[in-house]
Parts: C-alpha cells; structure tokens; sequence
C-alpha cells in the first residue's frame, strides 16, 4: 500500500497555450526519496505546489498520505513538510526567531519544542548562528534552516523544491545527508525537484519531466542500464585542449551529447555500436576511445535531445591561438575591505589570452568580490589589477570598453524587446551605423534570436533569456568576457548548451572569465582559482588541481571531490 | 474542541508575534506610523493656514478730513492689515503689479464732502483676484473695519441715522474661526489612512513578494488567524499615531477637545478598521509592493485628503463628487471628529457615521476575508 | 560625438521601459488624470448652497421681506424653518443648516421706531472658511436689502470693489492654475526617485556600470525621459486647464515653458539624490512621498504662504514648486512674458544647479 503522493492523469492549466501539466500519473512512496527532473518550463514547481493544496488541479488527482489536497487541506498541512524554491524566510528575524514562528504556526510546544530545536539544530549545523538574522546567513545556511522550518513538527511526508540551487558544493552535501537521516532513521518520504542531475541518481525513483508530460520513471540505474554501450571517453591526444576536442565532437551527426569528464571527453552515442572512435575528422586528436560506465546525466540528456531544439554551434575555422599566449588579466595581491572586514586577502593570479579561467569557492570565499573588482564593479583597496593591458584604478572607463560582462540574474532590460536591448547595449560599447547593424544581424543568427526579436525579454524561456543575455555581452567582441555564475538557475540542457557557446567563443580567442557554483563545469576551465575565506586555496589546471587531492581514498577524483578534499584539509589546518 | 482552541490561539499569537519583531526591526514602518503623523501635524499646523493676518494693501487717501483719517486708523489698528500710505493711484497700481501689495484702498478728494452732504460716500477697494480664497477675505475683513467704522460714527452722534439692520453674529464651536482647530480634527484622518492603508498594503504584498507567503500558506495557519494577526499590530500602530496627533494638537495648537477622548477613540477605531480593511483588501489582490502602495495612495489617501471635507468643504462640490464622498470611509470619521473635538459628544449627531464606519469596516474586513486563501490561486 | 550618441542610448532606452512598462506607463498618465479631475473639482475654496436654517419670532412683512431675500438668493440653501430658538442647538449640532438666521420679536418695532433692528446669525463654526464666508454673505444680502428700502442711512459707506486678474474670484482658477506645478512634480518625481533603485533591484545596473559609459552620461540619459515626460504632463494639463475648466491663459506661451522647464530641472536634481541614496524601491517611493507631501503643502498651492508664520515663510525659500506656483498663476492669470518671470526662474535654475552637483557626486560616490 503506497500512501505517499500519487498523482493520476494530474492536468494544470494556467491559460489558453500555457499548460503547466498534461496528465502526470506517477506514485511516491514513503521511507523513500522520489526526484523530479526535467528542464525549465517542465511543470515540476507546479506539481509540488498542487500536492501542497496550494493549487487546485483543472483534472485528474492528487493525494498526499491518502488525503485530498482540496477537501482535506488542514489535515494535510499538519502531517507534510514544504519548502519551495525560495524558502520564505524572515530575513528580519533571527534564526531562533524564524524557527519559533514556524513551531507556533505547527503547534509545537513546551519540552518537545526544545527537543526538536535541539536536534534540528545540530542536524543543520545552526546551533551557534541561534540570533543571527536569517538575513545575514549565507545561501547554503539560509537553505539549511528553510529546511528546518520546514522540518519543525516530524513531518510525514516532505516535498522539496530545487532545494539545492545557488548552494555550494560542501552545503549541497549537507543537506542532502540530513534528508538522507530522515528517510533512513525516521522513515518520511520526500518528492523533490532538482537541477542537478548527480543529485537524481542518490533517489530512489526518479521522474523525468518534460513540458508537463511524464518521459520515464525508475530507479537511476535502471536508466543508466539502459545507456550500457553508448557512452564512451575520448581522450585527446597529449597537446589537444579536451576542450577542443569536445567543440569538435559536438557538431557531429550521430552524437547526442558531449560533456568533460576529468580531462577527457564524454561522449554519447544515439544508437548502440555507434562508432563514435570513427569520425575521421577527429582522427588527429583523438588519442583513445573506451567505453565507459554510463551514469543518469547520459540517459537524461539522450532522452531529452530529441525534445530539444538542436544547437548548432560555429566551431571556429581558423586555427586558434592556443592558450598560454600574452597575459590578459594581471592581478597581484589584490585585496578588499568592507570596514573592518576582510572580504579578500592578497590574492594574485595571471589570465592569458583565449584562456577560460576559473573563480571557484564556496559562499562567502570572496570571489564574487574578486570578480567584482576586475570588472570594475567594487574598488579596488589595495593590491593591482590590470585588465586588457590597462590599469584598472586609472583607466577605468577604456578598460570597460574591451570588457563582456553577464551577470549571475538575467540582468538585460525585461521591458525591452531583444533588438532594442541589443541596440542599447550595442551603442553604449561604442558601435554605431552599419558596423551595429551588422552585428546585431550577426548575434541574432549565431544566437538563434532571428524568429524572436520583437520579443520582449522579460517573455523569453529561460534557455532564451540566457542567449540574450551572452549575445548583448559579445555585441562589441570584447577581449575578455567575465561570467558572474552564468549557469545559476539555469536546467542542465541549456547548460549543456551555454558551455558549447563558450567553448567556441574561447576557441575564436577571447578570454574567459567565470565564477561558477558547479564543479562539473570547472572541467571547461583551462585554469582556475579556488578561493576559501578570501585566499588562495589552490590554483592550477584540472588536472593539476584534481592530482593535489589525489590520495589513495580517491584514486581518480573528479573536480567536485577535489575541491571537497581541499576544503577539509584547509578546515583541520585551522582547527 | 478546546483543544483546537488552544491551537487556534497559539497560531495566532505566534504569527503575531513574529509581526510585532518585524514591526520593531523595520524602520520604514515605525518612520511612516509615527514620524508621519508628527511630520504631517506640523506641516498642516504651522504651513496650511486659511487665516490671513498683516495683510498688506495700499492706501491712496486724497481727503484730508477727519472721517477719512479715523478710517485710515482703523485700518493700521487692525490685525488683518498693513496699510503703506501711497500719494498716487498710479504708484498703488505699480505696487499690485509688484505683488508688494494685496489691495488698494482708495478714498477720492470729494469723501469728506460727499459724506456731510449726502449721508454716504464711496470707498474704492481694489483686489488681486488670483489668489481668490484670500481676496474674499480680504473684502470680508475690509466690510468689517468699515462696519465697526460707521457704527463709531453714530455713538459719538457724527452720524444722524442709523443703519437699518446690524448683522450681529455668533459663532458656535470655533468662536474665534481659527483654520487650525478644523484642520488637526480632519488631520488624524490623514494620519490613520497611511498607517491603515498604506503600510498594511505594503507589509502583506512584501509577504508575497519576498515568498514568505507560500511557506506560511503551507502551514496550518487559517485565513482568518492571519488577518487577526495582521489587524492587531496595525491597529494598535494606527491608534498610537492617532493618539500622537491628538496630543500635539492640543499641546502645540490649542485645539480643543471638547468630547472625550474615549469616544475618539472609539470611532477612530472604526476608521481604523476600515481603512485596515482596505488595505488588507489591496494587498491580497495585487501582491506586489509597487502596485499596492500605488492603489492605497489612490483608494485611501486621496479620497481622505479630498474627498472627506479635511480641506474643502464637501457641500461646495458638484453632485458627482458629492456622491461619491459617500463611499469615502474617511468623510465620516472627518465628520465626527469635527464634532468631537469641537462640539463634544453629541451621540445624536455621530451616531449616522458611527454606522457607516461600522458598515464600511465590515465590509471591507469581509472583502479582505474572501480574498485571503488559503491558496496562491484567488 | 560618441559620447552624445551614448547618452541618446540610454534616453532612449529609458524612454522604452517607462513607456513600455504597463504599471510606470500608468504612473504618467493615471495620477495626472485623477488629479486633474479631483482637484479641478473636488479642491474648491468657493461655498456655494449654503443650507441654513431660520427663527423668525417677529412674523412681520418686514421680516418676511429679509428672509426673503436669502430664500432667493442662489448661494443659500433653506432647509428649515424653526419653531423657536430651542431649536436651534440641535439643527447646528448635527450639521442640518451651517447656520441659523435669526429675527427677534421686535425686529419690525425697532424699524419703525427709527432703531436699529436686529439679524442674529448662529453660525457652524467647524469649518471656519465656510463660516467666514457665509457670513460675508449674509452681510452684503443684509446691506443690499437696507439699501433696497431707501434707507441710504446716513454714515453708511459705499464700498465699489473691484478685483484684477479674477473679477469673479473664482477659485477653481486659483487651484486649476496651479495644477501644472503638482502634476510636474509628482512625475518628474517619481520618475526619477525610482529609476536607478528599480535597476538596483532589478539587478540591470551593474550591466549598465561595466560599460564604457559615465555617470554623468548616465544621469543625463536617466533624466531626459524624466524631464521631457513631466514637462508634456505639465503643458498637457494647463492646456486642460484653459480649455476644461476655463482657466484664463493671458501671458506667453514661452514664458509658461521655461517655467515648467526650469522647474523639473529643480526636482530632476532631488528625484535623482533620492534615487541614489536609496537602495530598495520602497525606500525610493516613502522617500519620495517624504519630499513630495511638504512640497506640496509648502508651495502655496492650496493655501497662502503669507498665512505661514515668518519662519516657515523663510523655509519655503528652498521650495523649488513655491516659485512655481507663483510663476504659473502670474503666466495664466497676470499676463506675463518671459521677461516678468525672471524673478522665478532664477530661484529654481540655482536650486536645480545645487540639487543637480548633489545628485552627481552622490551618484558617483554610491555607484562603485
């Protein structure tokens, strides 16, 4: 007997040409983790919100621990746990304060609130922020106690939406252990929604979502099962950027995804036996095919190619210069204070020309900061920053001008349709006439905007907010492109895609710049930066930085363990 | 059941609770609940005033007799006015044009001739009727002086007959006709509709728009605990400016409060709770902060500055704005804080607005009701 | 020449988000029409059907003639006739009649005798401008009635008035005319009090602060829209004003545009320091709301900054819409051309030049 959520032909409309949901049946159990997966637009925030009662279905059903979320809503909101997308926390009261008002609300009293608080409070790792005003916690903390709250009275069942996004690594794994100990010690159920595809395969089941249709549902390793055959790494020859490699095999027929694995190339096939190794094109760089071990990410992003518009992305004709040439972002012992505070502390590196260079870090390392300053966003305090050959203290302006910037939000004007935030951006870098004409002509067509320019912004899906978005900050060919979390919020399909376009735009010689939450992605940086309390905590490239961590535990770390790894041997040198 | 009593109630303070820390953390809130008010009174008290005094006008005297000259005095013994002595009509005129001057005063060289033999003689007053409120008081000061002038006349016997019929007026409530003493009244009107409207607009919209809605909406939180918890606060902010205004307006502008301060209080706390009402009802339907302050400006404020005869006097107005003053809570709680504070407790007088407001605050509240769910779907 | 394209751009663009967006879109064209109408007729000084009520204890035909008379006349409006004067107190309390006439028993005894007889006005005092002038009326019906009689006493003056500008003393024109100057300051206002907080939260800005642009080209380019938007609403209400409700328009048509000009440029310069000071729109929005209701109130609009004590009369000195209003009645109603509003526009372009310096500096101290 199954009496978590079970949806049965569940429909939601929310107008003529915007259905959210097109009959979804599916059964989360108890004493389980159930995923939600599927790109932007999937329905997946809406089926949560109509399990919660917080919507009304317009046809099928839904039930949540054998109650009707219309009918018996009360009885529902006393036994189920709910945390949406952005938990609603009360940034103007303290943690204590935040927690107290949710056990007031859920009737928890007297002893067996202590108790709860307690115990959630060394789960969460809050105990010694108690007064602190939610709204100075950082991200992952914030997500932490959204969770307690969420957690007050012992739930029965507990729906998570994109519980994790914005977080970094070290709090993703926190949170999901503690979801983990109240599924394995408490036995509740959980149905939750995510945009990281390694988080789907610690669930039990998962359900793929897609434009409000259910695409598949199993466990994780069934639908790696399934890729058995297909999937392979291609590693380059000694000399060939992976990164190249991958730009490559990406335009290639029969190939339905690319990715980077620990400094090889992931390639998946469409139909089993596809000989990826044989595309003579690639004969030059390639120096091995192996089959490899499939995981959920091939099978999700095979299942969903076809759904998709197909990016074609220009790979370069011209030979690029290769990375390493002449140095495009100086920075020597740059720092940073707020009053007192020391947000970055003396931090150097060097940028080259086509090089893509990453700032990585948990919350609050300091490289948003870091970033901030060579954009020219914060002043500088202290230290040199030279970008594109200019100082930034002194000519602030002119070396605005060989700058892209995107920012971590969609950040162009929602009001404006698509060709006249590319005119404005357009003439504020200075372009004007025909050579601005031509440009904007050329973005749209490489950004596949054309059929969407009188669009407004604001109405644009996400995937086609983000093209927007990166065409504005390449109006003007800048020398270097700074990326402020690019890929934040966004769903691993046009993520996939976001970095193909990268890819190809360092490949034609510009430098990269990127700060990123996302491990994974820092396998398409060429070098970068790891920075933990506003220092260096190891500079390097992947496999540099994935050999420092290197240890007999973890014989092949990828770039995420790396990093986990070094966090914790920073942490026991400062205790 | 009592059981689900005790719960109800511990939700309710709880939520409450919560409000109140928030209250005492935002600034914003505090400033506009109580600095408002006092911002407001002063502003009101000391800058809109419909008592003009030292008004300065020109005199061009081309009599030399007595008659004109006691009139003259008359005029610079006045408080209303400034008379400047000037020798032509032409140099009166230049100081009109200047804006020196707010009128002219001009006796011709026949007045004391014409006045021994006809028993009458003209006395010119020019105006500047752009600023019109002011000329007809300017004209209502200047009768007035002449009035007195004459009535002079006729006790020392320098006038034979007496005028027909004197006019003899007596001023019930606000004896010596200060602007102030209607204006404070009406004022804490004003004062109310910001917190009530204004600020509780905002405060539930910032709910939406911060998404602490949809985690409080998940909870067995009830609709009707939430406005509870949501009215008491405001409420008490709104009296609490109210009771601010009150008392600087007797203390700094001598306003007098001739009924009582409980029954103040009791109607204002009806006002209170409509325009809670109101902006309850504002805010739960355009969830954003932007449109529900720009709504509550337009339902609440605007209608309370205008629309309630705070300032202009509602019997003046054409019928279609008459009509719709009636659906303006604030034009009866105006109305009997005028005849609280300046007639007393008279119940009898009160008691129609103390209905409206009662009707209005419940329907309101009731609207507020329907449009809180427990859903984010209306 | 770049330099001025990219100013362009960013006018441009700001250009489009106000107009293009359906709540700031509403901003421009709804409070204008609301108050245009509100104030055009609701915001009048003038008292007209004055309800009264009388005692008449005498019951003479020389009573009956007087009473009469306020029976006829178009100002007054009679709701009762009382039985006696204990009825009187309860007419006035519940505000049935805003006053009571009354006729003593000897009234038309007296008047035979050669005595002065007696009228005894009980008036509402609560709203002292209505009780004001109401009197007044009941003075010239009393006087014109005397007169009416023969009785060209002996001693009694004859007072010929005359008033320039507004030989009505309509004060629609008085509140009508200075509508422009609210309306002006109310978009311009808020307008540019919100442009730059709305980018901040909006997260746009720092797109726009990596860019080769300054900050001045920037609060140009943000002003512009601010500036020509205000000033249309301005113009497009006096001309509402002239054609509605009648309003004079006696001086020059340039004259009425450097003022209104002149004057957004004084609130461009606060709009723009508040915008920057704030880093939410709703503190943009209370602050403007801070500034715009003493603006208000302290521009001479509604009541007379003569009225004011000296203090706060010295204080309006930085009002930059207390020139305005000034200037605007002297265009409509006095006739004057650019030369006469000299002495107004000086005022408001060294406020516009202080508020503009302040605006900058604190835009380029918060803006990196």
């Amino acid at each position: 007997m199954n009496d978590g959520v079970v949806a049965e032909s569940l429909r939601k409309s929310f107008g003529p040409g915007a259905d959210a949901l097109r009959g979804v049946s599916f059964a989360a159990g108890r004493g389980a983790i159930t995923g939600l997966v599927g790109p932007d637009g999937a329905g997946k925030s809406t089926l949560l919100r109509l399990a919660a009662g917080l919507l009304l279905p317009d046809g099928g059903s839904v039930r949540v621990l054998g109650l009707d979320p219309d009918g018996e809503v009360h009885e529902l909101r006393r036994r189920i746990g709910y945390m949406p997308q952005r938990f609603g926390l009360y940034e103007d009261l303290s943690v204590q304060e935040n927690l107290r008002l949710f056990a007031d609300l859920q009737g928890v009293v007297g002893d067996r609130r202590d108790e709860q608080f307690e115990r959630l409070a060394t789960m969460t790792g809050l105990a010694p922020f108690g007064d602190r005003l939610a709204g100075q916690l950082s991200g992952g903390m914030k997500q932490k106690l959204g969770l307690a709250c969420a957690l007050v009275k012992e739930p029965e069942f507990l729906l998570l939406d994109e519980p994790t996004v914005g977080v970094d690594p070290l709090s993703r794994r926190e949170l999901w252990q503690i979801v983990d100990t109240l599924v394995d010690e408490h036995g509740i159920g959980v149905l939750v929604s995510t945009a990281y595809l390694d988080e789907a395969e610690r669930c039990g089941d998962v359900v793929v979502l897609d434009r409000g249709e259910v695409l598949d549902i199993g466990p994780p390793a069934r639908f790696a099962a399934a890729m058995r055959g297909r999937v392979f790494a291609v590693t380059p020859r000694p000399g060939v950027p992976p990164r190249r490699l991958q730009a490559a095999l990406s335009g290639q027929p029969g190939v339905l995804d690319v990715s980077m694995r620990a400094g090889r190339v992931r390639a998946v096939a469409a139909a089993d036996g596809e000989p990826i190794a044989d595309l003579p094109a690639l004969a030059d760089d390639v120096a091995e095919v192996a089959a490899t071990t499939p995981c959920f990410e091939d099978a999700f992003m095979a299942r969903l190619a076809g759904r998709s518009e197909r990016v074609q992305v220009r790979a370069p004709a011209v030979p690029e210069r290769t990375a390493g040439g002449r140095v495009a972002v100086q920075v020597r012992d740059l720092r940073k204070h707020f009053g007192d505070f020391e947000a970055v502390r003396g931090v150097s590196f060097e940028v080259h020309e086509g090089e893509i260079f990453g700032l990585l870090g948990p919350n609050g390392a300091g490289k948003s900061t870091t970033f901030r300053m060579l954009c020219g966003l914060t002043s500088i305090s202290d230290g040199e920053a030279t970008v594109a050959g200019r100082d930034l203290r002194r000519a602030g302006k002119r070396a605005r001008a060989r700058l892209g910037y995107m920012a971590q939000k969609f950040s162009l004007y929602g009001s404006l349709s698509v060709l006249e935030n590319l005119r404005f951006f357009g003439t504020a870098y200075g372009l004007a006439g025909a050579r601005l004409r031509t440009r904007i002509d050329e973005s749209l067509a490489e950004f596949g905007l054309g059929d969407r320019r009188r669009d407004t912004a604001a109405t644009l899906p996400g995937g086609y907010k983000q093209r927007l978005a990166m065409a504005a900050a390449l109006l003007h060919e800048p020398d270097i492109l700074f990326l402020d979390e690019p890929t934040s919020g966004v769903d691993p399909v046009a993520r996939r895609e976001f970095w193909l376009r990268i890819n190809a735009v360092a490949l034609a010689g510009t430098t990269v710049v990127v700060t990123t939450h996302f491990m994974e992605e820092a396998e398409y940086c060429d070098r970068m930066l790891i920075m933990a309390r506003g220092a260096e905590l190891a500079i390097g490239t992947p496999a540099e930085i994935r050999a420092t961590a290197r240890s007999d535990e973890h014989p092949d770390p990828s770039i995420e363990d790396a990093f986990l790894i070094l966090a914790e041997r920073r942490t026991e040198a400062f205790a | 059941m009592s059981g689900q009593a005790a719960g109800s109630l511990r939700r309710t303070s709880g939520f409450l609770r919560k409000e109140l820390l928030q209250i005492l953390r935002d600034p914003s809130s505090i400033a506009l609940a109580l600095v408002m008010p006092v911002v407001l009174i002063l502003l009101f008290g000391y800058g809109v005033s419909l008592d003009a005094e030292h008004i300065p006008v020109a005199v061009v005297l081309d009599d030399r007799g007595s008659a004109s000259q006691d009139l003259l005095a008359r005029l610079e013994g006045s408080p209303y006015f400034e008379p400047r002595r000037v020798s032509t009509v032409t140099d009166a005129d230049a100081l009109m044009a200047r804006h020196e001057v707010q009128g002219v005063v001009r006796i011709g060289p026949d007045f004391e001739s014409r006045l021994a033999a006809t028993g009458t003689a003209p006395v010119q007053l020019v105006l500047n009727g752009v600023d019109s409120n002011r000329a007809r008081l300017v004209e209502g000061y200047f009768d007035g002086i002449v009035g007195t002038w004459a009535a002079a006349r006729i006790a020392r016997g320098e006038a034979a007959a007496a005028p027909l019929v004197t006019v003899s007026p007596r001023t019930w409530f606000n004896a010596d006709g200060r602007s102030t003493n209607f204006l404070v009244p009406g004022l804490v009107a004003l004062v109310m509709t910001l917190t009530g409207a204004l600020l509780t607009a905002l405060v539930v919209a910032r709910e939406w728009e911060r998404g602490t809605m949809e985690a409080i909406l998940v909870t067995p939180l009830r609709a009707a605990e939430f406005l509870i918890a949501k009215i008491v606060p405001y409420y008490l902010l709104g009296m609490g400016g109210m009771t601010l205004c009150v008392v600087l307006g007797l203390l700094l502008f001598d306003v007098p409060l001739r009924g009582s301060f409980a029954s103040l209080l009791g109607v204002g706390s009806l006002f209170m709770l409509a325009s809670l009402g109101m902006g309850l009802a504002i805010s739960s339907t355009v969830r954003t902060q932007f449109v529900a302050a720009q709504a509550s400006i337009l339902a609440g404020f605007l209608p309370a500055f205008f629309l309630s005869g705070l300032l202009f006097d509602l019997d003046s107005t054409p019928l279609p704005i008459r009509l719709i003053s009636h659906v303006v809570p604030a034009r009866y709680f105006v109305g009997a804080s005028h005849t609280l504070f300046l007639a007393g407790d008279l119940w009898s007088v009160i008691w129609p607005d103390v209905l409206a407001l009662a009707a209005m605050a419940t329907l309101l509240i009731g609207v507020a009701r329907r449009r809180t769910g427990i859903r984010i779907e209306g | 020449m770049l330099w001025l394209r990219q100013v362009f751009a960013i006018a441009a663009k700001e250009f489009l988000t106000i107009l293009k967006d359906p709540r700031s879109r509403f901003l421009v064209i709804g409070p204008p029409l609301i108050q245009f109408l509100v104030f055009g007729y609701a915001a009048t000084f003038d008292v007209t059907d004055v309800a009264y009520a009388v005692v008449d204890e005498d019951r003479s035909p020389e009573s009956r003639d007087l009473l009469a008379r306020f029976a006829a006349s178009p100002d007054f409006n009679l709701v009762a006739q009382l039985q006696g004067l204990q009825e009187v107190e309860q007419t006035i309390d519940a505000a049935q009649a805003r006053l009571v006439l009354h006729v003593g028993p000897d009234f038309a005894a007296r008047l035979h005798s050669g005595r002065p007889a007696e009228l005894q006005v009980l008036l509402d005092g609560r709203n002292s401008n209505v009780a004001g002038i109401a009197l007044g009326y009941v003075q010239s019906i009393v006087a014109a009635w005397s007169r009416g009689r023969g009785a060209r006493g002996r001693g009694q003056l004859e007072v010929v008035r005359r008033a320039w500008f507004n030989p009505a003393l309509e004060s629609r024109w008085l509140i009508v005319g200075g509508l422009p100057v609210q309306i002006v300051l109310i978009i311009v206002m808020l307008l540019t009090s919100l442009t730059v907080a709305r980018e901040r939260e909006q997260g746009t800005f720092d797109q726009t602060l990596v860019a080769p642009i300054d900050s001045l080209q920037i609060l140009i380019g943000k002003a512009t829209p601010a500036f020509v938007l205000g000033l249309l609403d301005g113009l497009l209400m006096t001309a509402g004003a002239v054609l509605w409700f009648g309003v004079p328009m006696t001086g020059t048509l340039p004259a009425l545009v450097a003022m209104l000009a002149a004057y957004s440029c004084a609130i461009l310069g606060v709009g723009l320091f508040l915008s920057s000071l704030a880093t939410t729109m709703q503190q943009a929005l209370l602050g403007a709301f801070m500034v715009l209701m003493p603006s208000v109130i302290l521009s001479g609009f509604t009541t007379p900054i003569e009225n004011m004590p000296p203090w706060l009369q010295h204080a309006t000195l930085v009002n930059p819409a207390r020139y305005a209003v000034a200037g605007c009645r002297v265009v409509l109603l006095e006739g004057a051309d650019l030369a006469a509003i000299v002495p107004f526009l000086l005022p408001m372009l060294v406020i516009a030049a202080v508020t503009m310096t302040l605006a900058g500096w604190l835009f380029r101290r918060r803006a990196r």
